[in-house]
């Protein structure tokens, strides 16, 4: 069940584009008129306003992951696009997610303190957590949380940047 | 004209009365869009106006810009491409909104394919409008997204001429295309103060386009490792595309070509960028390419591709193309580079600069460099003799062939005529059978394959062109689709011929029907009595002539070439049965070509090797 993101059939693209209306139409009609499929993605204006970042997961490589990555570059707003590698970059990913409380409370709360996880509302008989990790530990927790019964469940899609270390 | 104090007709008020003039500066964004087009040189811009647009006309009436009326949009798009295709400038139109903006969707899509320079001005419902399923509304920025380079939605005036010099530079620069600018009608109406602006020259401020930056100038190390495999190559082949009269690069191509003496093909797109009467012009590839130029690259050991991108058209099935050939790709696109083909070399880059560097380098090498390769010119003069075009002439009674009429066409007419062509059997008869020694003397649909092209872009050729003689070859299918613009061409006085080529059949779709469906032809048959194509030519004020036999072929053509006061039209009719070869039949590799039914027994177990 866990897909590991360092497995090399995961891509992780950086784009920064302008931060107009329509351009996130433009980037995402592209995959799709190419035959390309998004896996996840994040889009947020960057620390300049007149640009936003967007962070794609696509499970292509080769000469597909090229193409996207050179007919993404063409369109005129997208100022620049890069891959991550893997080994020299920091990803990130955010869940909320809603679990049963039922009988098992006591049992919850350990969890949310092993994975260092913050509950940021609490029912009578559910609780909702928030924790950013690596998408395959959001994966792990998910898995963890899944027998308590899961009521709902959102992930936002990573989020990366190059790491400090080379 | 008139006495003083006499009433004035609207049409003839003085210039006075006119709030507008072409002296003082634009304070409104219609008035200011008609002034940037000014400014970015625009002198013929094809068009049809309507509601939204309608703030943007009346300043077209005070403006240098030469206006041509259409009679439907997409003949207003494929008359701009014709333009640009002729002259090298970006093609305008101008259309309102809705049912205007999705009818020149696909003369969009029909440059985007073809690389051609075109700006194209929507009309839109008011910004206020916008979403609410308004009158003649739709999201025409959405709708034509994937089918244009650029689009842009202006929703503030005194963006206009900031935006029309963005769209023109991106239309006109690396690898070309259509850029559309949708403009709601509000912000351009003198009579909304939303329209208010404040005149500035379009090239006065900075561009905003932080993600714009096309490069031409190649990688000197490439070029210089290109130079260097094409000099031990012993089978090469020059692989022309329609890239080379982008980069406006036949010169430093014929010397490239004569330097190295290495063979040329020319593609769909690419027919005049090198003489077809040279000794090592091939001629063109591909699923109707002439056997030379198709078993050349078949054969080759090195393909240098020019501007060209290993289309479906030209490679066949693509696991048996060209299969012992290391690839040169040259192209201004870097996303075609590896697209289809992987490379050994790839060169991102401008095809002059880049011949120009290859030229310098292979001088800088010496004759003595380069492989011998005179076995090579042997085999291909030796296919060239062995599989010349050809087709049978027709017997007594026989309706006309179509290859003759284009023979007697090419035969009757100066090599700077400029030749425009539909989609279907005529148009690959057309690229085969006519003598292209120039380049910008061929005009088609190449990528898109839209029928209905040629009378259009004919028309807009010759706005462009107008000392030139522009003729239209055309099929009866293809003609019924856009021929009323031929009523634009006689209003507005822009003379055309067109070859008219009527077999009462959709001919290619019939071909692979008789070839590949065991002859069960399904709705193919056009009709043999309707419409009477002299009657409709002449209704529209052109001069229209049938021909039906061999020996009026010659005479029609030069009587049509005697009248340039209107347009002609010459209905020929031909032999529906009549198909097109050599072919390379959908699915198979250029291997299994089939060439013309009598050279058929020529071709031996090793494809006709010599």
């Amino acid at each position: 069940m866990n897909v590991s993101p360092a497995s090399p059939r995961w891509h992780t693209l950086v784009a920064t584009v302008e931060n107009k209306p329509g351009v996130l139409a433009r980037v995402a009609g592209l995959f799709s008129r190419r035959g390309f499929n998004i896996h996840s993605l994040a889009v947020a204006p960057t620390n300049d306003e007149r640009f936003s970042r967007i962070t794609f997961t696509v499970d292509i490589e080769g000469t597909p992951l090229d193409q996207v990555v050179k007919q993404l570059d063409k369109l005129i707003n997208v100022v620049d696009i890069t891959e991550l590698n893997p080994a020299h970059s920091v990803e990130r990913e955010l869940m909320l997610i809603t679990v049963e409380t039922g009988e098992s409370r006591k049992e919850l709360m350990e969890i949310v303190d092993d994975y260092r996880a913050y509950v940021l509302s609490d029912g009578d008989d559910s609780m909702m957590m928030s924790w950013s990790a690596r998408p395959a530990r959001l994966d792990e927790l998910e898995e963890r949380l899944r027998p308590f019964g899961i009521v709902e469940l959102q992930r936002t899609g990573r989020v990366a940047l190059p790491s400090l270390d080379d | 004209m008139f006495s003083a104090g006499s009433f004035h007709p609207l049409h003839l008020r003085p210039r006075s009365w006119n709030s507008r003039l072409m002296s003082t500066n634009p304070t409104n964004g219609g008035e200011a869009l008609v002034r940037a087009l000014e400014c970015e040189g625009v002198e013929v811009m094809f068009g049809l106006p309507g509601g939204a647009i309608l703030p943007v006309y009346d300043p077209i009436i005070d403006s240098s810009i030469r206006h041509v009326l259409v009679r439907h949009e997409q003949g207003a798009g494929h008359m701009a491409e014709g333009y640009a295709h002729a002259t090298g400038k970006p093609g305008v139109c101008m259309v309102t909104s809705g049912p205007a903006a999705t009818n020149v969707v696909t003369p969009l899509a029909d440059a985007m394919l073809d690389s051609v320079p075109m700006v194209c001005i929507t009309g839109q419902v008011p910004l206020a409008a916008i979403g609410t399923d308004a009158f003649q509304e739709c999201d025409t920025t959405g709708i034509t997204m994937a089918v244009t380079k650029h689009n842009f939605l202006v929703t503030d005036p005194q963006d206009i001429p900031r935006i029309i010099h963005e769209a023109f530079h991106i239309a006109t620069t690396g690898r070309p295309g259509p850029v559309l600018v949708d403009i709601p009608k509000d912000i351009v109406d003198p009579v909304n103060p939303r329209s208010a602006m404040t005149w500035y020259e379009p090239d006065s401020v900075p561009m905003e386009l932080p993600g714009y930056h096309p490069q031409t100038d190649g990688d000197p190390a490439l070029i210089q490792e290109a130079a260097e495999l094409i000099a031990h190559a012993e089978r090469p082949v020059l692989y022309v595309g329609g890239g080379i009269l982008k980069a406006r690069a036949a010169e430093p191509l014929l010397e490239l070509a004569e330097l190295l003496a290495i063979p040329v093909v020319t593609t769909l797109m690419a027919r005049g960028a090198f003489p077809d009467s040279h000794e090592l012009c091939l001629g063109m590839p591909g699923m109707h390419g002439n056997y030379t130029a198709v078993t050349a690259m078949q054969r080759a050991d090195l393909l240098v591709s020019l501007g060209a991108r290993f289309d479906d058209r030209v490679t066949g099935r693509l696991d048996g193309f060209a299969p012992d050939a290391k690839i040169i790709h040259v192209d201004i696109d870097p996303a075609e580079l590896g697209k289809v083909r992987q490379y050994n070399v790839g060169i991102q880059g401008d095809c002059k600069v880049v011949i120009e560097g290859l030229v310098d380098i292979t001088k800088k090498l010496g004759p003595g460099a380069q492989a011998d390769r005179s076995a090579w010119r042997s085999t291909v003069s030796g296919w060239q003799e062995k599989f010349p075009l050809t087709y049978e002439q027709s017997l007594p009674g026989d309706k006309l062939k179509p290859q003759f009429v284009m023979e007697q066409l090419r035969d009757g007419n100066p090599d700077d005529t400029i030749l425009c062509s539909g989609v279907g059997q005529h148009q690959m008869h057309a690229s085969q059978f006519w003598r292209f020694d120039h380049p910008y003397t061929w005009i088609n649909s190449g990528g898109l394959g839209t029928m209905g092209f040629s009378i259009p872009a004919a028309i807009g050729a010759k706005a462009g062109m107008p000392d030139r003689r522009v003729w239209a070859v055309d099929g009866d299918g293809n003609f019924q689709m856009t021929a009323q613009e031929l009523v634009t061409a006689t209003v507005e006085d822009i003379p055309i011929k067109v070859a008219l080529f009527n077999n009462s059949y959709l001919g290619m779709v019939r071909q692979w029907q008789e070839m590949f469906y065991d002859e069960r032809f399904s709705e193919v048959h056009l009709s043999d009595h309707v419409p009477d194509y002299v009657k409709w030519a002449e209704s529209m004020g052109a001069v229209g002539i049938r021909v039906e036999s061999p020996e009026e072929v010659a005479p029609a053509i030069a009587k049509a070439n005697e009248i340039n006061d209107r347009s002609v039209v010459i209905e020929f009719v031909t032999d529906a049965r009549e198909n097109v070869f050599p072919m390379v039949p959908a699915g198979a590799t250029n291997s299994d070509v089939v060439v013309d039914p009598s050279q058929q027994h020529l071709l031996d177990g090793t494809g006709g090797d010599s």
